[in-house]
């Protein structure tokens, strides 16, 4: 059984259909990367897998179960989210790190919080460091040992390397896969990068207009040469129209 | 017919027998006019009509008291302070814009805050539930309770708004709506009950109040105005006190969803 399975779910604001009609599985152990041009409804998507915001009509299950049957908090810990910029809150490394056990009566202890600093390669001295100290790399590191203390299964990431230099991008993606490996994580990944995409990437859906185009693994939709042509241009900035014009014209230009 | 004309005229006249005094103040008001136009301020205008303003608003609130207070009636005064309330809500709600039911909440949290003081104050006997009593004391806690509603409408939305990717990343790690939004809301309770606090602070280092002004120049020994400025400053407190919890949890709730998701609402700019 698949870990999050999305069912016919939409999601209108303010009068606006910005989500239609979504359907897709994602496993344990698996990188399903949402990808698309800006504005396709990637990060509401998202938003919807652990209810900031609340599709109607549609159903996500996890684990087999209606999350609206669950209670929303318990969700949020099971259902981790990574966002593009980290939210340092007051405070130390330490009190970021054991922010969720500790809401919920059950603080963590120093070797709980320096174990899980190892896990996102941070030295474990930086624990006592105002977390308004930190470097951005270091910042989105604390933030995703923020969401494995609760123990969640699925990591929501929205663009968590966007922020970032190509540096510390790789570092974060290094430690997020070896994580996935280690904890069966299943990872969702927005990313606005085609490259990152495929370096990440078990699975990729294309999303445009808040619809699914296509949904396929990463090496075939994304090959350079025998890929989707409609999921290769997004990397060059171009909307769905403009895509499509482009591969109109290019048996045109040939001929 | 005429006669009885006359009479009601000799009684209005009667009452406005500090006309004179009256008038020497207006000096004062049109010195600050000549002052506004040699300056080019462009502050004529403005000046004549609260000046005008204040003093229509002013005497008849004279003449609507003189009749309430005649009555004695109990129905009366609930409604004036009614009106008082309903009034000091609609100015609070402004303040609001972008909150969801503003009013509303402008209204609930000033009624609670105000009839729950006046009530402590009735019941424990510290003022008799009459008229004269009960209506200047009730316009004082309610215009204080005003501006505590007005502050928290004013900050707290902004403060939400602006904190957005804050609140939702402690939401995402499970924190419901009121551990998600503690900080804005302990920040907006403290920005608006502070000036009060300190104002508590120094009564009586840096100017005298309001209550106890009058009641000397009244002609009351200062220690017996003491006594009562003691009694409003402390109902002050405790009405701004109630009036801003409820202000704020009515706000903060406003922004949330029973889903602990924090709502997509355009907020009124920082500066009002």
């Amino acid at each position: 059984m698949a870990v999050i399975e999305v069912r016919h779910l939409s999601l209108s604001r303010g009068g606006r259909e910005v989500l239609h009609d979504i359907s897709f599985d994602a496993d344990a152990n698996e990188t399903l990367v949402l990808i698309g041009p800006s504005g396709g409804g990637k990060s509401s998507l998202l938003r919807c897998l652990n209810r900031l915001e609340e599709p109607a009509p549609g159903t996500v299950f996890l684990n087999g179960e209606d999350i609206t049957t669950l209670p929303v908090t318990e969700l949020r810990c099971r259902v981790g989210m990574v966002f593009q910029i980290p939210a340092m809150f007051p405070g130390t490394v330490a009190d970021n790190v054991g922010y969720g056990p500790a809401l919920r009566g059950k603080p963590l202890s120093a070797e709980q919080i320096a174990t899980l600093l190892e896990m996102v390669t941070l030295d474990p001295a930086l624990a006592s460091r105002p977390a308004d100290q930190l470097s951005g790399g270091q910042a989105q590191r604390v933030a995703i040992a923020r969401a494995l203390a609760n123990k969640s299964q699925v990591l929501l990431l929205d663009e968590p390397t966007s922020a970032l230099d190509p540096i510390a991008t790789r570092a974060v993606e290094e430690t997020l896969l070896s994580l996935r490996d280690r904890l069966g994580l299943c990872l969702i990944w927005v990313s606005h990068q085609v490259e990152q995409a495929r370096r990440v990437g078990d699975r990729a859906l294309l999303l445009d207009s808040g619809r699914v185009l296509k949904i396929d693994r990463v090496d075939r939709m994304l090959d350079p040469e025998n890929g989707d042509q409609l999921a290769l241009a997004f990397e060059r900035g171009l909307t769905r129209a403009e895509a499509q014009a482009d591969r109109a014209a290019a048996p045109a230009q040939e001929s | 017919m005429l006669d009885d004309i006359f009479n009601e005229l000799d009684v209005v006249f009667s009452n406005l027998d500090d006309l004179p005094r009256i008038g020497v103040s207006l000096a004062l008001v049109i010195l600050a006019g000549a002052i506004s136009r040699w300056q080019r301020a462009d502050l004529e205008r403005d000046l004549a009509v609260a000046t005008v303003r204040s003093f229509i608003q002013l005497v008849a609130i004279g003449y609507v008291l003189e009749l309430i207070f005649d009555q004695e009636s109990v129905l009366w005064t609930a409604l004036l302070l009614g009106i008082m309330i309903t009034i000091a809500a609609r100015t609070s709600a402004r303040r609001g814009h972008g909150t969801p039911a503003a009013g509303a909440i402008a209204f609930v949290s000033i009624s609670l805050g105000s009839v729950a003081t006046l009530a402590v104050l009735v019941v424990f006997g510290v003022f008799e539930f009459k008229p004269q009593a009960i209506i200047p004391i009730g316009g004082m806690i309610i215009g204080n309770s005003m501006s505590v509603a007005s502050m928290i409408l004013d900050r707290m939305p902004v403060d939400l708004m602006e904190n957005r990717v804050l609140i939702e990343s402690r939401l995402a790690l499970g924190a419901t709506s009121r551990q998600a939004s503690h900080p804005q809301f302990r920040r907006a309770l403290r920005s608006a009950m502070i000036p009060h606090i300190d104002t508590t602070k120094t009564t009586g280092l840096i100017k005298l109040p309001g209550a106890m002004t009058g009641m000397i120049l009244a002609g009351a020994s200062p220690l017996e105005a003491v006594q009562l400025q003691i009694i409003v400053m402390y109902m002050i407190v405790g009405a701004v006190s109630f009036t801003g919890l409820i202000a704020a949890y009515l706000t903060y709730r406003a922004y949330f969803t029973s889903a602990h998701q924090l709502k997509s609402v355009a907020p009124p700019s920082a500066a009002g």
